[in-house]
């Protein structure tokens, strides 16, 4: 997953990374796992500037879902910073790119609270329901939606 | 191109506070 370059490109325009390798880094591993609670490998988190996580992908993952997954997360970190218009954009974008991935539907609920909490506007909230109508019918986040109708 | 990981997790976590730049932390067993 780390080798394929788009994930390389995002991750370098976006963070700063950190590795902590159970072995090579034992005490680091000991203490960060322990803070974390990450206690098996691989355990990616994303976390915002001061340091709170807001994503977390455990285990291996295939490139697409593995980087949009990574999306999924940066986007979230800009939702709990309050900007919306840009975790908007960024949850749009997995739509746009990954729409077979698990982190289709989830963007698609996250974008179109991304839009609500930057308008107040109710009627993208049952934009994002009717959306649901038309794709992944059978997934959480349709049912999650299914209360804006 | 690659990811140059660091492993000086204190720093990075302070640089990420004085950058406001989100970190990617990676738990790994991977061969290195």
């Amino acid at each position: 997953m780390w080798p394929d370059e788009r994930v390389v490109k995002f991750v370098n325009e976006n963070f700063i990374p950190a590795r902590v390798h159970v072995k090579d880094d034992s005490q680091l591993f000991q203490r960060y796992g322990e803070n974390y609670g990450a206690h098996w490998t691989p355990t990616i988190l994303e976390l915002d500037s001061d340091g709170a996580e807001r994503h977390r992908i455990e285990g291996f993952l295939p490139n697409d879902d593995f980087l949009s997954q990574l999306m999924l997360g940066r986007a979230q970190i800009s939702f709990a910073a309050q900007q919306w218009d840009d975790a908007e954009k960024r949850f749009r974008e997995i739509v746009d790119k990954f729409p077979d991935t698990d982190a289709g539907p989830e963007a698609l609920y996250w974008a179109g609270v991304s839009r609500y909490k930057g308008t107040h506007d109710g009627a993208f909230l049952k934009k994002t329901a009717d959306a649901f109508k038309e794709r992944y019918q059978d997934t959480t986040w349709a049912k999650k939606a299914s209360i804006w109708n | 191109m690659e990811i140059q990981f660091r492993h000086d997790v204190d720093n990075v976590l302070a640089e990420a506070g004085q950058q406001k730049k989100p970190v990617l932390l990676d738990f790994s067993a991977a061969p290195m």
